[in-house]
């Protein structure tokens, strides 16, 4: 029953709306922020899993790194402002195409995650990418990326405004009455449309492993946008604590917790983030820890557990079933669509097979924990077919 | 029959010598949905403060303290399989254990209903 000291705490665009739906606020990563409203975690969860949840995440940090001297050569423009990021991640930022969007890992010298990120080729300005950073990491990143872009780039902050997430089986037909245009957009897509005279950045894309969209609005259009989300019936307003335990399902990790500055990508099962071509060119930060991990050189990997009874919470023990000290649990809690408790942890890569059999310590008693194949709760983001 | 209140939102409601102890509807409001109970042993001797019993709710685990000191002698175990009971009612088929009060005289230190009421204002 924590006390809310709001003085030192941001507050969003939404923050009024928050109130007057009777959120329960809760400082969260610098900003005041709604952990759950009056229906409670479990049912928003499945009214998310169900319907659609619409989530305020006006406390991440977008962002536009915008060449300074573009050429005019929308090919070549992206060629030069994408040179200027890689050398800070592990994604193929060149190869994207205008409205592509791939999550990808800002790494420090030792392949160590400083933070995870969505970066995409702006889909309507040549030599610019929108960036969508983690709210914890945000002034951080912000100077790093700037710092690399020197005079050749300019970073503009746009956390400013809102950025609304509607997620959920029925996001796509409530977006049909609203921007019906961002209805066309394939899952990791992005555009930028109209709305009643403002412009909204819409990206296909979310933290709960459902169909969605995140949109980056004004924050003046911001609570219009949010009100007229919600006048249709199939949205309710999700808080933090669904957001967590949704993503806890959908197996994505969550930066501190997940990942920190000594996890690698590889040792986060995030290898997919390392692109082909920046493996072949090793010349990312960390790239001879990376690679040698990829090549079996890993000590530990993050997997999924389905732990039996009480919750395993973050810094629970993980054992092996002679009750020996494997790792560590960095997320854990209940998942309501499943109806048991599951947790994301780091074991040896002997024990992470699926169906191995693991114990957590959970208030110094071991519990049965199974390794499973993640995610726990099937993906069911819309992929557009490939154009013929 | 009388119900006293800790600071820490735990009800004893006192018949004869044994106490009912659960969570007050303002605790489990506060905790959201209960997903997971741990109870204690039947027998397990308590002192008053001790970590008698443990909720979890999506979000996060809380300890239930002994409000007095005493002998467990029965515990809810329909809470096993329905622990949002606690959530939908607290004050009846939401308890979670009961014990034999070892000394009436604690009960005295514990909070009335007034007391309580005000406590949660």
């Amino acid at each position: 029953m924590a006390q809310t000291s709001a003085d030192d705490l941001k507050t969003t665009p939404l923050f009024e709306r928050h109130l007057a739906a009777s959120g329960r606020m809760v400082p969260f990563g610098g900003y005041n922020l709604p952990v759950q409203y009056p229906s409670g975690i479990m049912a928003e969860h499945k009214w998310t899993r169900e319907q659609a949840g619409l989530f305020d995440v006006s406390h991440m940090g977008p962002c536009y790194l915008t060449l300074t001297s573009p050429s005019g050569d929308d090919e070549a423009d992206h060629a030069a402002v994408a040179a200027l990021l890689e050398p800070l991640v592990c994604g193929d930022i060149a190869a994207l195409k205008p409205g592509q969007i791939r999550y990808t890992l800002l790494l420090n010298a030792q392949g160590g995650v400083i933070d995870d990120l969505m970066v995409a080729r702006s889909p309507v300005q040549p030599g610019s990418l929108y960036i969508v950073v983690n709210a914890g990491t945000k002034d951080n990143d912000f100077a790093l990326i700037a710092a690399a872009a020197g005079d050749r780039a300019q970073l503009r902050r746009a956390d400013d405004g809102a950025l609304l997430a509607l997620q959920g089986p029925e996001a796509v037909n409530v977006m049909a009455h609203i921007v019906p245009g961002a209805t066309e957009l394939g899952f990791m897509q992005c555009g930028v449309f109209d709305w009643q005279g403002e412009k909204l950045v819409v990206s296909r894309s979310g933290y709960t492993g459902e169909d969605g969209f995140e949109i980056l609005a004004s924050a003046k259009a911001g609570p219009l946008l949010w009100d007229a989300l919600l006048g249709d019936d199939r949205v309710k307003p999700i808080g933090l604590g669904a957001r967590d335990s949704l993503r806890l399902e959908a197996g994505l990790p969550l930066y501190g917790h997940d990942l920190n500055e000594t996890i690698s990508p590889i040792e986060a099962d995030l290898g997919f983030a390392v692109s082909k071509r920046r493996r072949e060119a090793a010349d990312f930060p960390g790239a001879r820890r990376i690679l040698a991990e990829r090549d079996g050189g890993l000590s530990r990997i993050r997997v999924g557990l389905i732990v039996e009874g009480a919750p395993a919470r973050e810094g629970a023990e993980i054992l092996d079933q002679s009750g020996a000290p494997l790792g560590v649990v960095t997320s854990g809690g209940f998942a309501p669509s499943l109806g048991k408790a599951i947790a994301l942890g780091f074991v040896p890569p002997t024990q992470a097979a699926p169906g191995t059999k693991l114990q957590v310590s959970v208030r110094n008693r071991a519990q049965a924990a199974e390794v499973v194949q993640m995610p726990f709760v099937p993906h069911r983001y819309f992929r557009k077919p490939k154009a013929s | 029959m009388t119900t006293k209140f800790t600071p820490d939102h735990e009800y004893l409601r006192v018949e004869g010598s044994i106490g009912t102890v659960g969570i007050t509807p303002y605790a489990q409001e506060a905790l959201g949905d209960i997903v997971f109970v741990e109870l204690p042993e039947v027998g397990k001797v308590l002192k008053k403060g001790d970590e008698a019993a443990v909720v979890e709710s999506v979000k996060a685990a809380s300890e239930i303290y002994a409000p007095v000191s005493g002998t467990v002698t029965e515990v809810n175990t329909t809470l096993s399989g329905e622990p949002g009971l606690i959530n939908s009612d607290p004050e009846a088929g939401g308890w979670i254990y009961k014990i034999e009060i070892a000394d009436a005289g604690e009960i005295d230190g514990l909070l009335d209903s007034d007391a309580y009421a005000q406590l949660t204002l």
